[in-house]
């Protein structure tokens, strides 16, 4: 008996060929009963012989099962800075990605500048704004098309209400679909409070928003989603991003110093994309604020 | 060729299609004023029973098997569109020649429906499909169909020039059906109308005219001698030989449904259940005009205590709710959906005792999707999702922003959240461009406080040098750097007027620099912090 076997990859639409007697020889079906117990085995020695290394060398061409499920690199997406595209690949569509760092690191402006390109893609975009803290002069600064962007406030009562609130709506937007970004702002949440919420949650979402062309984007201060987020960017102080643009005509005047730009250091901290591998990247890049032109 | 629709029993048709569960019991309509009711209309299974119109409604509650209510002329008004909207579903020239009778003329249609059986077969399922069971006939004359369709049960088709022979075995009775056309009238004008048929009527039976061949063979002559115009007229409708002009209604653009309730609802479980239904009915029948709605209305009619014997008084107590759409739809769940959580935000607050449900027709948006354009939510499902976050998060939190022109703090306003794609049809060509354009570099964004935090600045030479906020322990401490001010002022013409200095200010904070902004209220005198640069 001799019959060719094709199984097909779904994720990636390849064909995998392979001749079922040489499988069979190479692999002795195991029963139900034995397959159940198979991880528990311990390991056993394993004697090699000439024969075995005949089919070894036979075997070497054929795709192992585990890498027949090989999911198809999801389709990045432009966050609107030229720099952190050059450190991310892009933001991955499909994937929770999270975007962490203390107060004044720089998450609004990523989140903004992410928006901005996103609504400019003609794509509809929300933003679930834990702490109602989103600036509409602001987001008009970055280039958000307001119309193109869904602003769920949050926050009104308290911050365990106002994470509950953003859970459900968060929830419901990921179950309507075809948004291209949704935006979690949990910028200004305590950790202790943002850590309440469950791994299954992030698991959750995780799940609703795979195999969708939508971008699940989270800013907070730490890292809560753990092996949830498929791309983890991480913000940090910088050394000199205050820069003034003194004017030494009037050293005296305080407004002779004006704020124009910040410096942002990113730092790579995990990225699931097999084209990019694991890498602790950093970079530094200037924004400029909305008034020094 | 015309085209008749009647509904026989018409009363008791308009309560099968408010309650359809009903359909198999004995049903009897009541009408009057208590303690003088008396029953008006029954079904066959109530006249088996031995129920039958003119009985009080003491004598047909003695029937345990007997299911009663009362007429409903909302009810009849809405299963009298529900037949005119069938109609006007075929051709555009309807009339409504009674409460249960719509004339259709045919002329032309043939090519769009298909032959004449064809159409009156197809007439009859979509009045089936709006609740209502109907006979449908189609003559050479509008009065030949009339009289085809209320002798006739189901779907009749008359060829030309055969109308007498087909009309024949009808009873002369047919020629008087028309008892619910007159109340359309005035009660004067159905007396004199009634009295009159039953005149006819006897001096017929007294010469043994039973059958509309009998009468149609009369001579005109002595016919006219004894009976005068209406004699002949008869004869004529008799013959099927009458002929008279269509005269056609005018399209209603509001499609509406009401009930009456028997017993106050105070609960919202059961009113979604009546809305169900109500919307149920307004949606086939704009579906049956290719029609959909862009705006709901639903008036409910509250129970008064303090006035419940004023009738004037209590028609003030009236609960209205809209719900307007940004685009035409016609989901009935989805408008169920809406309706209940809009509800649920805004009760009614007391007992409701009659339900108008009113939609406002709108043509279907004739939008294509396209392969290459960007994901959008689809409309329905988006609207469902909003009005649920709206019952989460409140009305006035959730939609897209709209800059307000001035420079005021926290200019904007929030408006309905409607997609760019839906309401520009698809992707601009400038925004194609501004895609393929380099994108802008980063803008430093603010974070808002709000409400801002009121703090304690101590200056130095006019400088925050220190500050203190009770409210957020990070925005503590010496001053490591400022920038300031920008001052601004406006509206000092309206009662509003605002005038401002904003510091930018760098505070030492527990994971290293925090920049915010600092904002001195003129007027007022106060320290706010309003933000954080992020």
């Amino acid at each position: 008996m001799s019959s060719a076997v094709v199984s097909t990859s779904a994720a990636q639409g390849r064909p995998f060929v392979f001749d079922i007697e040489e499988a069979a020889d190479a692999c002795p079906q195991p029963s139900g009963a034995e397959l159940l117990t198979e991880a528990a085995r311990p390991p056993q020695r394993v004697v090699s012989t000439s024969k075995d290394k005949d089919k070894d060398a036979r075997l070497a061409g054929v795709t192992t099962a585990s890498r027949l499920a090989v999911r198809p690199a999801p389709e990045m997406v432009s966050s609107g800075i030229a720099a952190m595209d050059a450190l991310t690949g892009g933001l991955p569509r499909g994937s929770l990605t999270e975007i962490c760092g203390p107060a004044s690191s720089g998450r609004t402006t990523l989140l903004l500048a992410a928006l901005a390109a996103a609504t400019r893609r003609g794509e509809c975009c929300a933003v679930v704004d834990a702490s109602d803290a989103l600036d509409p002069q602001s987001a008009v600064a970055a280039g958000v098309e307001l119309s193109r962007l869904l602003w769920v406030r949050c926050g009104e009562n308290s911050p365990e209400k106002s994470l509950e609130q953003l859970l459900r709506a968060t929830d419901l937007l990921l179950e309507s679909g075809g948004f291209g970004m949704i935006a979690l702002d949990l910028g200004d949440l305590p950790p202790q409070a943002a850590r309440r919420i469950p791994l299954t949650t992030w698991f959750r979402y995780r799940r609703a928003v795979e195999h969708t062309s939508t971008v699940l984007l989270a800013i907070e201060r730490q890292s809560i989603a753990g092996s949830c987020s498929s791309l983890l960017v991480k913000l940090g102080q910088q050394r000199n991003r205050i820069k003034k643009s003194a004017d030494s005509r009037f050293p005296a005047l305080a407004h002779a110093q004006l704020l124009t730009e910040l410096e942002i250091t990113a730092e790579l901290v995990r990225s699931r994309q097999e084209r990019k591998p694991v890498c602790s990247a950093e970079i530094t890049f200037a924004c400029k604020t909305a008034w020094a032109g | 060729m015309f085209a008749c629709i009647f509904v026989p029993n018409f009363p008791v048709a308009a309560v099968f299609r408010a309650e359809p569960e009903l359909r198999a019991q004995a049903v009897a309509v009541f009408e009057g004023k208590p303690p003088l009711e008396k029953v008006f209309a029954v079904n066959e299974s109530a006249g088996r029973v031995g129920i039958a119109p003119g009985m009080t409604k003491a004598q047909a509650e003695l029937c345990s098997e007997l299911t009663l209510r009362p007429r409903s002329r909302l009810q009849e008004a809405s299963a009298h569109a529900a037949l005119l909207d069938c109609a006007q579903s075929f051709s555009p020239r309807v009339e409504d020649a009674a409460l249960e009778t719509a004339l259709v003329d045919l002329a032309g249609m043939e090519t769009l429906f298909g032959s004449l059986p064809e159409i009156a077969h197809a007439m009859s399922q979509r009045i089936a499909g709006l609740g209502l069971e109907a006979n449908v006939a189609v003559a050479s004359n509008p009065d030949a169909a009339v009289l085809a369709a209320r002798g006739f049960s189901g779907v009749t088709v008359i060829p030309q020039g055969k109308e007498s022979e087909s009309l024949g075995s009808l009873p002369v009775e047919v020629l008087f059906a028309g008892w619910v056309e007159g109340e359309r009238e005035g009660k004067k004008k159905e007396d004199e109308r009634r009295k009159n048929s039953e005149r006819l009527l006897a001096t017929l039976e007294r010469w043994g005219i039973r059958t509309l061949h009998a009468l149609a063979a009369l001579p005109e002559v002595a016919l006219s001698e004894r009976l005068g115009q209406e004699g002949l007229r008869l004869r004529q409708l008799a013959r099927g030989t009458a002929f008279r002009t269509l005269v056609p209604v005018e399209t209603p653009a509001v499609f509406e449904e009401g009930v009456e309730l028997e017993h106050p609802i105070v609960l919202l479980e059961p009113l979604a259940f009546l809305l169900n239904r109500l919307l149920d009915q307004i949606c086939t029948r704009l579906a049956s005009r290719a029609l959909n709605t862009q705006e709901l209305r639903l008036t409910l009619e509250l129970e008064s205590f303090s006035s419940r014997n004023q009738e004037a008084q209590i028609s003030n107590q009236q609960f209205c709710r809209t719900l307007r759409l940004p685009l035409p739809m016609l989901d009935p769940k989805l408008f169920l959906k809406l309706l209940q959580l809009d509800l649920s935000a805004h009760p009614p607050g007391a007992p409701i005792l009659k339900i108008h449900l009113a939609a406002e027709a709108a043509r279907p948006r004739s939008a294509q999707g396209g392969l290459f354009l960007p994901p959008s939510p689809e409309p329905e499902k988006l609207e469902l999702t909003l009005a649920r976050i709206a019952s989460l998060v409140g009305e006035s939190r959730v939609g897209s922003l709209e800059l307000l022109d001035t420079y005021r703090a926290e200019g904007f306003r929030m408006k309905r959240f409607v997609p760019g794609a839906y309401s520009e049809g698809a992707v601009s060509e400038t925004v194609r461009q501004k895609v393929a354009a380099e994108e802008k570099s980063a803008v430093t964004a603010l974070r808002m406080f709000r409400p801002p935090l009121r703090a304690a600045v101590t200056l130095e030479n006019g400088e925050p040098a220190r500050v203190f906020c009770a409210k957020k322990k990070e925005v503590q401490g010496t001053v490591l750097w400022k920038a300031g001010p920008w001052r601004s002022s406006g509206d000092w013409w309206e009662r509003e007027a605002w005038a401002r200095d904003e510091w930018d200010i760098a505070l030492q904070t527990a994971d290293g620099a925090g920049l915010f902004r600092l904002m001195h209220d003129l007027l007022g005198g106060s320290w706010f912090v309003e933000g954080s640069y992020d």
